[in-house]
């Protein structure tokens, strides 16, 4: 269980309230309005944020001051998820080993997590002869290879097209029900939210809520978020 | 906590800078021990102080009068060749000093062409020796120099303004007024003060050109006292003259100047509708082309009959001359790549401090301490490569921070976060990510300091053995022997030498980048 106690998180003079618990294993979408928040919240569980006040604990384990790479979290950013000028299958080894050096198994593993993605074939090509799409498969074998118990999405799939963001999205499930990683996602589109959610996170007034149900929360959205959803006029 | 967790860490910059610092406050403060307080200026060193101030001055205002012009007509003129042109009024910053001035003398010497024709009408040569013949040197190299930063400020001018003029009808000397003027009084005044910080540290062109009492730099004084008068003190005492001189020259200039210098974006032209006269224009940039040509292509020209007169002794100086630039390089990456590390992460005074020291030492004052310490333990001639090799590396350190430290910013900022988040910091992140994402800058910074080490002509004429010398003090020797047709073959092969090794570096670092 992740829990955040309350915690006070500071971005210049933007503060965010957090007091809630996430399950492990659960799928989570983080919503609301544009700068409310929601990619602060998931930089500071993270570690890439400081918590000026309050505890964010794993199972138990205190996580507040730990280097982001000490945590037990995976996270893919909105871009700038591959190296440039490593091929894929570098990118992807470095979820392993941060040096990039392999021993024979690990290369099986590391040619094993890209086929598992569909790259079979496509190891060593660098980040610009790959599509969008390509890129973001390497991105996600490299999580899976992580190991990592959370896994964070700041949006990665912002960029693609509706139909291969469907494709991502539908990945990122499968690979977190086999792996039985916890999910939290940002989501601009309540559909992505509805695609592979459950549960659902409402950040708005400067503060992280509760976990509510999804598709209550979208279909009852309180007011900052309903504005934001441009549902107010039917109600 | 969070913001203090940085991929790299900042104590190999840290450690870096205090060597740089040690270097040049150490050997600053050797020389300041054996400076005698007692023993006072004598009447040849205020000779030198005015020399060195009055030659600065002039070489500035005469580079900077005719850079605006030059600059004016290439921003506002397209034509083929024109970016040629620029990347050519970048040249002379790797271009030796030795090879230039043999240049100079093919064309504006005692036998030079100018000269030459001039008999032909029965008027005498020229003379270049003395305040002359340095000025025309310095506004040589300087002249494209202040061409490039001028430029530069007239490409800011954002294109709306001469739109907004043409709109109102202001033309000619109006316009002039209303938008050129105050770019120009806004950029010539730090230009001016780079330039008059560059002649003050001005060593081989006084050497070469200068000379005699009536046109010695502090520079040379230095190097007189040193190498024929063996007297300590006297270089230690004019070692602290010239150290005042150029700290405080070098403040004015970074106070004067802004960022950039080596800056991007000098092919636009400017589109503007007021015309001016083409002819005029044309005519200053066939000037300054041919001003700047002409010295090279003597230099190619001798140089291709010299190369079959030339003793064996300028191929093993030759040799020497590469060893010394490759360790130079070494050194020098040693040095700045941690030091653009530790800035890129964190804002470190110290740091940067180091890093702009070198424009305000004076290789000599450097060389002058670095003999002071060395000669109680060890024969100081016997380290004059590994000496000349430090000293070059620690003069290029500013300008290659210049172009590393905005380059190590940019990744970190961009790759810091995902380098964090998969644990990748220290070792592993400075050989996997930092240095394959400034491979291009890299190659650009070592190209420059090969360039300038291989024509170095400053603290190994202080140090120098008969059996060794790197190759421009070879040139200079035979130079000084009267045997110009081997030193021009000399000049060649070292502007060959050094042009190729800028070449492979700059090329080596940009190939197959990808992005």
């Amino acid at each position: 269980m992740l829990k955040i106690r309350s915690c006070m998180i500071t971005n210049g003079a933007f503060k965010l309230h957090a007091d809630l618990d996430i399950e492990a294993a659960s799928s989570v979408a983080v919503i609301g309005p544009s700068g409310a928040g929601k990619s602060t919240l998931l930089e500071a569980i993270a570690g890439f944020r400081d918590i000026t006040d309050g505890r964010v604990s794993w199972n138990g384990h205190d996580l507040t001051n730990l280097a982001p790479g000490k945590r037990p979290i995976a996270m893919l950013f909105q871009d700038g998820n591959l190296f440039p000028h490593l091929t894929a299958e570098q990118n992807a080894a470095l979820g392993l080993r941060p040096s990039g050096k392999l021993s024979r198994a690990e290369h099986l593993q590391v040619k094993a997590a890209l086929e598992r993605v569909g790259l079979a074939g496509m190891e060593a090509r660098k980040p610009a002869h790959l599509s969008g799409g390509q890129q973001n498969r390497v991105a996600l074998a490299r999580v899976l290879l992580q190991h990592r118990d959370l896994l964070l999405l700041d949006e990665p799939f912002a960029a693609l097209g509706p139909a291969l963001k469907a494709e991502m999205l539908d990945l990122v499930a499968e690979l977190v029900a086999e792996t039985g990683t916890t999910l939290l996602m940002v989501s601009h589109d309540p559909q992505d939210a509805r695609r592979i959610t459950r549960k659902a996170l409402l950040v708005a007034d400067g503060t992280a809520h509760p976990l509510a149900d999804t598709t209550q929360l979208l279909n009852n959205p309180p007011p900052a978020l309903s504005a934001y959803l441009g549902t107010n006029q039917t109600h | 906590m969070a913001r203090s967790t940085q991929p790299v860490s900042t104590v190999p910059g840290l450690a870096a800078a205090c060597v740089v610092a040690a270097l040049i406050l150490g050997t600053l403060a050797a020389v300041a021990f054996r400076a005698e307080a007692g023993h006072g200026f004598l009447f040849a060193d205020w000779a030198a102080l005015r020399f060195t101030l009055t030659q600065a001055i002039l070489s500035s205002i005469i580079s900077v009068v005719l850079a605006v012009p030059v600059a004016r007509a290439l921003s506002r003129r397209r034509f083929a060749g024109r970016r040629v042109l620029i990347a050519l009024l970048g040249a002379p910053f790797i271009l030796p000093v030795i090879v230039a001035i043999l240049g100079l003398l093919q064309v504006f010497g005692r036998s030079g062409w100018i000269s030459e024709l001039l008999a032909q009408f029965g008027a005498p040569p020229i003379r270049i020796y003395g305040m002359h013949g340095v000025v025309l040197a310095h506004v040589f190299f300087n002249l494209p120099l202040a061409t490039r930063l001028i430029l530069q400020g007239w490409q800011e001018v954002p294109s709306e303004r001469f739109r907004l003029a043409a709109q109102l009808g202001c033309e000619g000397r109006s316009l002039f007024r209303l938008i050129e003027l105050p770019m120009l009084a806004r950029i010539v005044p730090g230009v001016a003060a780079v330039i008059f910080a560059i002649c003050l540290t001005s060593f081989a062109v006084a050497l070469t050109l200068g000379g005699g009492p009536r046109a010695t730099t502090v520079e040379l004084a230095i190097y007189q006292a040193f190498t024929y008068d063996f007297d300590l003190g006297r270089a230690a005492l004019l070692s602290g003259l010239q150290l005042v001189l150029t700290a405080a020259a070098a403040f004015t200039a970074l106070k004067l100047s802004r960022e950039g210098g080596f800056g991007a974006g000098l092919d636009r032209t400017i589109h503007r509708w007021d015309g001016g006269a083409p002819i005029v224009d044309a005519i200053w940039i066939i000037l300054a082309a041919v001003f700047l040509l002409l010295p090279l292509s003597a230099v190619v020209m001798s140089g291709l009959e010299g190369l079959f007169t030339m003793p064996p002794v300028v191929f093993k100086a030759a040799l020497i001359s590469v060893a010394v630039a490759a360790a130079s390089t070494a050194i020098l990456l040693m040095l700045a790549l941690p030091m653009a590390a530790t800035i890129a992460v964190r804002r470190h005074g110290l740091v940067e401090l180091s890093g702009i020291l070198g424009l305000a030492a004076s290789p000599l004052v450097i060389g002058t301490g670095l003999f002071i310490i060395i000669r109680p333990v060890a024969d100081p001639t016997s380290l004059a490569l590994p000496v000349t090799a430090l000293v070059n590396a620690t003069m290029a350190l500013p300008f290659a921070l210049r172009i590393l430290v905005p380059a190590a910013q940019d990744t970190v900022l961009r790759h810091g976060r995902l380098a964090l988040s998969l644990n990748m910091k220290g070792r592993v992140f400075f050989t996997r990510i930092l240095i394959p994402r400034m491979r291009a800058q890299i190659g650009f910074a070592a190209g420059l300091s090969a360039a300038l080490s291989m024509g170095d002509l400053g603290v190994i004429a202080l140090f120098a053995d008969p059996e060794f010398a790197t190759l421009p003090l070879q040139i200079y020797r035979l130079m000084g022997a009267y045997k110009m047709q081997a030193a021009a073959g000399g000049a060649l092969l070292l502007l060959v030498l050094s042009m190729t090794v800028f070449w492979i570096l700059d090329r080596g670092g940009r190939w197959h980048v990808e992005d």
